[in-house]
C-alpha cells in the first residue's frame, strides 16, 4: 500500500514531543487515514459502486482503457482502490462514532455512579461487572439477532465495547477527586453539582478519559471490521473494510487482492493506533493500567 | 478465606442471573416473540402452541419465571435450524470449541511465556525487542485477517495444510496457530512486565546476591511470584479465546460453539442464539470464579495453602 507518503512533521518538534520515528509515522500514518476518510470523493478515481464486467478479477496495475486499477478489481469489475477509499471512510466513521457513543455514554454513568454512591452505584457497578463477563463481539452478535441489522443499532453495538472501562475510570477518579481539598472547597462555598462537575471535576479527569478512547479505539475497529466480515455488519451495496475482507475470502484463490488489500488497511490502522495511544498514555497520563 | 469465596460465588450467580434475565428483558424489547421468532408463514394454530408453550398468554412475571426456570433446565426450546433442543446444538458443538480454544491457549503458553522471560532477563536485547514488536502485534492484529493470510500461504501457495474442515487433526493446525499466535503476543509483553517487576524485588537480589543461579532464581523464586497475575490475564483472556472462536472457527469451516453462534444468528435461530449466549456467559463466570479460587490457593497472602507452592511474598 502506497500510504507512508505523508510528509514526516519537523525533527525539532517531534524531539519536544518526545516522539520516536516510529510514533511520528504511526501519527502521520493516522492523519493520512482520516484525509482519506473525510476526502474519499475527490481521491477515489471511480465511484464504489461502479461496475464494468469486462475487467472482472483483474490484478493490480491492470490498465483497461485509459484507467489503470492500481489495486486490481474484485468479481463484479469494481475498482478495488476505489472500494477501499469509501470502506476506510464507512468503517472509521462507524468506529469514531461508537468510541463517541460509549465514551459519553461510560463516562456519564461513571459520574452518576461516584456522585450518587448508594444504589445507583451498586446498579451501575452490577452492569459494569456482566458486561465485562461477556465479551462484546458475542454480545453484538446476539443483538444482532434479536433485533436485526440496521445502521443506528450497528453503530451503538460497535460502542458496547469499552463502554464500561469508561465507566471503572470515571468513577474511579471521580471518587479520588471528591475528597481533595479543592472540591471541598468549592462546594463548601456553595456550588451546585453541576458546575462541580462541569468546571472542576472533568477538566480533571479529562486527559485520563481521552487516553482511554485512544487505546480503546483499535478494539472498537475490529468489532465493526468483524461483524461485517462475519456478515452481520455493514450490508452491501454499502461498504466497509471488514465487508471488503469478507467477500474477497471468497476469491482467495483466484483473486488474493480483494481481501489482502483492506485487511492491511484495518491492520496499519489498529497498528498506528496502538502504537500512537501507549504514547499518549505516557506522554498525558502515567497512572492508567499498562494492562 | 471462606468469606471471600461465598462472595465471589454470589456474584458470579448474580452476574449469571442478570444475564438471563437481560436476554428475557431484550427478547420481549424486540417485539412478540411468537412473531419473531416463528417464520411468517407459520400456520396460526402452530403460533398458538407456542404461544402457550411460552406461556404468552400469561402476566409478564409469570413469563419470567417460566423463562428462568426452563433457562435453567438448559431448555430455550427447538432449533428452528434442525429441529432438535438448542441446548442439543451447543453442547454438540462445544467440546470442538474446547479443543481448538485449549489447543490456542497451550500454543500461546509455549511460545508467549518463554518469550517474554526471556525478554525481560535480557532487557534491552535484541530479543527484548522481539518480543514487544510481537506483542504489538498480538494486539493489533484481526484474526481475520491473519487466518487469510495463513489459508493464502498455507493451504494456497504452498499446499502443504487443509484451509477447512474437521476431519482430522490435521485440519486444526491453521485455526489454532490463527487463535494462539495474537494470545502468544499479548501474553509475552505480560510475562515480560511481570518477570521485570519481579526481577526488581529485593528478595530477588538476595537470591541472587547467595549465588543462586539466574536460572534458580527465575524458576524457583519469579515464576511462583508472578503465577498470580498470569493466572488474572488467563481469566481474562478466556474471553478473547471464545470471541475469536466466533471468527476462526467461521474462516475454518470448525463446527464449534462459535461457528453456531454466527451461523444461528445469521439465520436468526433464536433459540440457538440464547443457548449459545448463556452456555458462554457461564463459561466466562466460572472461569473467573475458577481464577479466583486459584489465585487463593496460589498467593500466601489471601490465607490459602501458600506454603505448598514456595512462594514469597
Amino acid at each position: 500500500m502506497a500510504t507512508l507518503e505523508t510528509p514526516a512533521p519537523a525533527q525539532g518538534r517531534s524531539a519536544s514531543l518526545g516522539m520516536s520515528p516510529v510514533v511520528v509515522i504511526s501519527t502521520a500514518f493516522l492523519f493520512f487515514m482520516v484525509c482519506v476518510a473525510v476526502f474519499a470523493e475527490w481521491l477515489a478515481p471511480a465511484h464504489f459502486t461502479t461496475q464494468n464486467l469486462a475487467a472482472r478479477l483483474r490484478p493490480p496495475m491492470t490498465v483497461q482503457g485509459d484507467f489503470t486499477y492500481y489495486l486490481g478489481t474484485d468479481q463484479l469489475g469494481r475498482d478495488i482502490l476505489s472500494r477501499l477509499i469509501y470502506a476506510i471512510r464507512t468503517s472509521i466513521l462507524i468506529a469514531v462514532l461508537g468510541t463517541l457513543i460509549g465514551a459519553v455514554v461510560g463516562t456519564l454513568l461513571g459520574f452518576v455512579a461516584a456522585r450518587l454512591r448508594g444504589l445507583p452505584d451498586q446498579a451501575i457497578m452490577m452492569l459494569v461487572d456482566t458486561q465485562a463477563a461477556i465479551p462484546a463481539l458475542l454480545l453484538a452478535l446476539t443483538m444482532l439477532a434479536f433485533f436485526g441489522n440496521n445502521v443506528v443499532l450497528f453503530i451503538i453495538l460497535v460502542s458496547l465495547d469499552g463502554w464500561e472501562k469508561y465507566t471503572r475510570l470515571a468513577r474511579g477518579l471521580v471518587v479520588s477527586e471528591q475528597t481533595s481539598d479543592y472540591i471541598n472547597a468549592v462546594e463548601a462555598l456553595g456550588a451546585r453539582s453541576g458546575r462541580v462537575i462541569l468546571k472542576h471535576l472533568l477538566p480533571n479527569i479529562v486527559a485520563a478519559l481521552v487516553v482511554q478512547a485512544t487505546l480503546n479505539f483499535p478494539g472498537t475497529i475490529l468489532l465493526e471490521t468483524s461483524l461485517s466480515f462475519l456478515g452481520l455488519g455493514v450490508q452491501p451495496p454499502g461498504t466497509s473494510l471488514g465487508l471488503m475482507l469478507g467477500e474477497g475470502r471468497r476469491y482467495l484463490l483466484n483473486a488474493w487482492w480483494i481481501a489482502v488489500f483492506p485487511g492491511c488497511a484495518i491492520f496499519l490502522t489498529t497498528l498506528a493506533m496502538s502504537l500512537f495511544g501507549d504514547w499518549l498514555r505516557d506522554r498525558l497520563d502515567p497512572t492508567v493500567d499498562r494492562g | 478465606m471462606l468469606r471471600f469465596l461465598a462472595v465471589r460465588t454470589a456474584r458470579a450467580i448474580l452476574t449469571l442471573f442478570i444475564c438471563v434475565s437481560a436476554v428475557f428483558v431484550t427478547l420481549r424489547l424486540a417485539g412478540d416473540p411468537a412473531e419473531i421468532m416463528l417464520s411468517v408463514d407459520t400456520p396460526p394454530d402452530v403460533r398458538a402452541y407456542y404461544s402457550q408453550l411460552w406461556g404468552l398468554d400469561q402476566p409478564i412475571y409469570d413469563q419470567y419465571i417460566r423463562y428462568v426456570t426452563s433457562a435453567l433446565r438448559g431448555d430455550f426450546g427447538i432449533s428452528f435450524a434442525d429441529e432438535r433442543p438448542a441446548f442439543d446444538a451447543v453442547v454438540e458443538a462445544l467440546p470442538n470449541t474446547a479443543l481448538l480454544g485449549s489447543a490456542a491457549l497451550l500454543l500461546a503458553l509455549a511460545i508467549g511465556l518463554p518469550l517474554g522471560i526471556l525478554a525481560a532477563l535480557k532487557h534491552n536485547s535484541a530479543i527484548d525487542r522481539l518480543a514487544m514488536a510481537s506483542a504489538v502485534f498480538g494486539y493489533a492484529v484481526p484474526v481475520f485477517f491473519l487466518g487469510i493470510l495463513l489459508i493464502l500461504l498455507f493451504a494456497l501457495k504452498l499446499r502443504v495444510l487443509p484451509s477447512a474442515g474437521s476431519d482430522s487433526l490435521v485440519h486444526l493446525i491453521l485455526p489454532v496457530v490463527t487463535l494462539g499466535l495474537p494470545l502468544a503476543g499479548r501474553l509475552a509483553r505480560f510475562a515480560r512486565t511481570s518477570t521485570l517487576e519481579v526481577l526488581g524485588k529485593p528478595f530477588i537480589r538476595a537470591a541472587r546476591g547467595r549465588g543462586v543461579m539466574p536460572i534458580g532464581v527465575i524458576l524457583r523464586h519469579a515464576l511462583p511470584n508472578a503465577s498470580v497475575p498470569l493466572l488474572m490475564f488467563l481469566g481474562i483472556e478466556i474471553g478473547n479465546i471464545l470471541a475469536g472462536s466466533a471468527v476462526v472457527e467461521t474462516i475454518f469451516a470448525w463446527p464449534g460453539v462459535g461457528r453456531l453462534l454466527v451461523d444461528s444468528v445469521a439465520t436468526r435461530d433464536l433459540p440457538v442464539v440464547q443457548a449459545v449466549i448463556i452456555t458462554i456467559t457461564l463459561i466466562m463466570v466460572s472461569a473467573n470464579l475458577l481464577v479466583d479460587v486459584l489465585h487463593i490457593l496460589i498467593d500466601p497472602r489471601l490465607g490459602g495453602f501458600g506454603r505448598a507452592s514456595g512462594a514469597h511474598a
